[in-house]
């Protein structure tokens, strides 16, 4: 490919968490100036702004996301574009403005994803939530978001012998790499009875099961590889950014327990960066409920099918051990403001690369992460491949 | 009551949400539901034609949802499925009158006449599938 | 009559699957099970899902008439729907079942309402329609989920059901030789709009209002057909509780054991403007060719219509066709009282 290498070279984020102090604009303020302090960006012109914001129109009844966005950080006149892609609206967001630099429209790209989730009552969160799915014969007939990873939950427990140990045992990770993560919205380990005795949300899956309603935002600062090198000493190339679809609605897929569009996103993604699964040091993956990141562990590749529950419960996804997946928490631990998800994960990712996770976080020697971002039950996937450039 | 539920919206769906009639098409021989223009296999070779299904099928999977949405509050908690009609195609709906313990993957189902939703006291009533076993 | 031959071309039933218990109901008000019991000749009375109503059951028994006639929707040329518990106050509940059975856009349509006599009243237009010639078949259908005060009387049997006839003058598994109706206004059974519950008359139901136009309307059908109690097989009267029936047959001269099969009150309650068209049903499921029918419905207080039916040959090819009322009375799952206020929406805060 002609494009140019594009690197981050800088990251910042709000703590996840409920803000009842902060609003929307407080938020991308926030994750926005610790982006662009990081990336040490004073005396140089940032040419464009992308955000993903999965549903402010519903949340704050604020469309227009990124006009508000540019006008709050002072950055008028530049372009500014939102994207939206449910729960992937930060991954989206992120691969257009590598798109943006790597064709040589814009040199340096601020990245941000946010979303302010609890100006409403949990109950309208939740209707929110649903149009991630197929608003008309999913969520309209009685399926919330839950029901659909329970669904898909059932049927890895019916076709893999999956159980529900080895789902909390996801949650109880997370919440172990998240007790650690000081942005993050839970901070107190669990254990697997924790997981299994707490509130049914959607059977099999429990409350500790599913991630939270959480505000916050993340932001990152891109600019190519060439430029970036000039500019600081940790440039963290991507190396691969790619995305799929598959049917919006679950009962359209051809099957529940596995995500095609992971699978197809994420082999180009080893593709274009010409690396294999077992080169991945560290990744964020999906885990919007426990239930995801099984899938999302066994169709990146990193386990077999069927085999992504055994794995998990037998440890072999927790910090320095075979794979550390999730190490920021994931969605369970540190929270899902669901625009800035996607953009937090190449946060984590860019810090662990850098050898800057806090707190005994860090990946030892991580030289390569990707981040694995899902809208919806399965419909949009986006992932990154990521290089600490030296 | 979720939003966006026009009246117009509700008439256009009716054959759909009270018949079961979906899509067939006459290319590939596939089923789909709800009503496809363009059929996903292939595209505008497709001839795709409404094709009314029988209403009996299997359970594909299932869950039994205790935290419901807006307009859901009276009956929760209630298992919503999965099911797989006999002529292919996949339904997300309700599954009503059973013994929860019964429900399985697998276990033939057949559709019934209920009300879905309904806006508030002065508002329209929705009806729709559900399926029950059997 | 001395046109065209009219009858039944099919039928269908629906109860749904909740019962509630008598004695539930007497632990919350401090009656005596027994006495209520026997007193009332109920048992038990069915209870609807909390999406269920007149609509969703009329469709259910619609399409268990169109599996049992075998005739194709798009020959309906009237569809009718009587109820006391229709969903909307204004916009017809036969729409939603026409659409429901795909016999739109070319039939005439319309809702009815006589208390508990509005299925009946629905099957005489149909008659009327098909013996002229005006259409070739007619579906006309009871429907209730009706509703019962907490602790009157009829809390006890206020319940829920429906029966659909499809009618017309070819295919017929039953002639309905005869139908006179008799109509006075009598104030017994009311239900201002916006109330929740209907008010009745109290000891003024027996003489003056259930026996006065059952017995009537029976006697002059049976003077205009000139059939003798002994000729009768079955009888089928409106039944807002267990024992009222036998009355009226003992009154008519009419061996209470021909009344037993047609009576499902005491198992699922009064479904209003379902109930004979569901004793009806109960019999037909049964009858032998060569059988005669008399139903006499009742509503409001204020009119009987009264049928003779003669059951036909193709009575037995039809059956089985479609679910039985007894499979139907069989199938159910008990609540509690708790459950049963829930699914009535009796809570105020619903």
């Amino acid at each position: 490919m002609f494009m140019r290498r594009v690197a981050i070279v800088g990251v910042g984020m709000t703590e996840f968490g409920e803000h009842w102090e902060l609003g929307f604009r407080e938020l991308i303020a926030q994750a926005g100036v610790r982006a662009i302090e990081d990336a040490k960006l004073q005396g140089v012109k940032i040419d464009a702004l992308y955000g993903g914001t999965m549903a402010a129109g519903r949340l704050i009844g604020q469309e227009h996301i990124t006009a508000l966005i540019a006008d709050y950080m002072g950055l008028n006149p530049i372009p500014a574009t939102r994207v939206e892609a449910a729960c992937a609206s930060g991954g989206a967001a992120l691969r257009t403005g590598y798109l943006a630099v790597a064709s040589g429209m814009h040199d340096v790209v601020v990245v941000g994803g946010a979303e302010k989730m609890t100006d409403v009552p949990a109950g309208d969160a939740a209707v929110a939530l649903g149009g991630a799915g197929d608003q008309e014969w999913e969520l309209f007939m009685g399926a919330t978001f839950p029901a659909l990873y329970a669904l898909i939950a059932r049927r890895h427990m019916h076709e893999y012998g999956t159980t529900r140990e080895m789902m909390a045992s996801v949650a109880v990770k997370n919440h172990a790499n998240a007790a650690k993560n000081p942005y993050a919205h839970f901070r107190k380990e669990i254990s697997i009875e924790d997981v299994l005795g707490a509130k049914m949300i959607s059977e099999p899956l429990t409350m500790f099961d599913c991630s939270p309603i959480s505000d916050g935002a993340a932001a990152v600062v891109l600019m190519p590889l060439e430029k970036a090198k000039e500019h600081t000493d940790m440039p963290v190339e991507i190396l691969a950014s790619m995305q799929a679809s598959d049917t919006l609605a679950l009962h359209s897929r051809k099957s529940l327990t596995e995500m095609r569009a992971t699978k197809v996103a994420a082999k180009r993604a080893f593709e274009m960066a010409k690396v294999a699964p077992g080169d991945i040091d560290v990744c964020e993956v999906h885990d919007c409920f426990t239930i995801a990141e099984i899938l999302a562990i066994e169709d990146i590749g990193f386990f077999e099918k069927g085999k992504g529950g055994k794995a998990s419960l037998d440890g072999e996804t927790a910090l320095n051990s075979k794979i550390s997946i999730n190490t920021s928490g994931g969605l369970k631990g540190c929270g899902h403001p669901v625009g800035a998800t996607g953009v937090k994960q190449a946060v984590e990712v860019t810090w662990q690369l850098r050898g800057e996770a806090q707190n005994n976080r860090q990946v030892k020697g991580a030289e390569i992460g990707m981040t694995h971002n899902v809208g919806g039950s399965g419909a949009t996937c986006v992932t990154h491949i990521m290089k600490r450039g030296d | 009551m979720t939003e966006g539920h026009g009246l117009a919206l509700t008439w256009r769906k009716i054959p759909e949400r009270y018949n079961l009639i979906g899509s067939h098409c006459d290319n590939c021989g596939e089923n789909f539901f709800p009503i496809r223009h363009i059929c996903p296999n292939c595209r505008r070779k497709g001839r795709m034609k409404n094709s009314r299904f029988s209403g009996k099928g299997e359970v594909y999977s299932y869950t039994m949802v205790y935290s419901p949405p807006t307009g859901f509050e009276l009956e929760a908690p209630y298992v919503m499925a999965i099911i797989q009609l006999e002529e292919g195609a996949k339904v997300t709906a309700q599954l009503v009158d059973g013994d929860y313990s019964r429900v399985k993957i697998g276990a033939p189902v057949y559709m019934v006449f209920r009300k879905i939703q309904e806006e508030g006291k002065e508002g329209l009533i929705h009806y729709g599938f559900k399926f029950k076993l059997g | 009559m001395d046109v065209k031959k009219v009858g039944i071309v099919g039928y269908g039933a629906y109860v749904p699957r909740f019962r509630i218990d008598a004695e539930e109901i007497t632990k919350v008000w401090g009656e005596e099970a027994k006495r209520i019991k026997e007193g009332l000749g109920i048992q038990e009375k069915s209870v609807p899902d909390m999406d269920e109503d007149a609509a969703t059951i009329a469709v259910e028994a619609a399409r268990n008439a169109m599996k049992h006639a075998g005739i194709s929707a798009k020959e309906i040329g009237a569809l009718y729907v009587g109820s006391e518990s229709h969903p909307y106050a204004v916009k017809p509940t036969a729409t939603i079942v026409a659409e429901a059975i795909m016999a739109t856009p070319e039939l005439t349509a319309v809702d009815m309402e006589f208390a508990c006599k509005a299925g009946t009243a629905a099957v005489q237009c149909c008659m009327g329609m098909c013996a002229s010639g005006m259409i070739k078949y007619g579906m006309a259908i009871g429907s209730d989920t009706s509703q019962g005060r907490p602790g009157d009387a009829l809390e006890y049997s206020a319940g829920c059901g429906g029966a659909a006839y499809i009618i017309g003058t070819e295919g017929l598994v039953a002639e309905i030789e005869e139908t006179c109706s008799f109509t006075t206004d009598t104030p017994d059974f009311w239900r201002r709009p916006g109330a929740d519950f209907p008010s009745h008359g109290g000891r003024f139901t027996g003489e003056p209002a259930y026996f006065r136009h059952v017995v009537s309307a029976s006697r002059m059908l049976m003077a205009k057909t000139g059939v003798k109690p002994e000729e009768l097989d079955y009888a089928v009267f409106h039944q807002p509780n267990g024992k009222f029936p036998m009355q009226a047959a003992r009154m008519l001269g009419i061996p209470v054991e021909k009344v037993a099969h047609g009576l499902v009150t005491p198992f699922i309650g009064n479904t209003y403007s379902a109930a004979s068209m569901l004793g009806l049903a109960a019999v037909l499921d049964v009858a032998k060719p060569g059988e005669r029918i008399l139903v006499t419905s009742f509503g409001s207080g204020a009119g009987s219509d009264s049928f003779l039916i003669r059951v036909l040959d193709a009575i037995e090819e039809k059956r089985g066709r479609a679910r039985s009322v007894q499979s139907y009375m069989d199938d159910k799952e008990y609540v509690e009282y708790g459950v049963y206020v829930k699914h009535r929406r009796k809570l105020k805060s619903l």
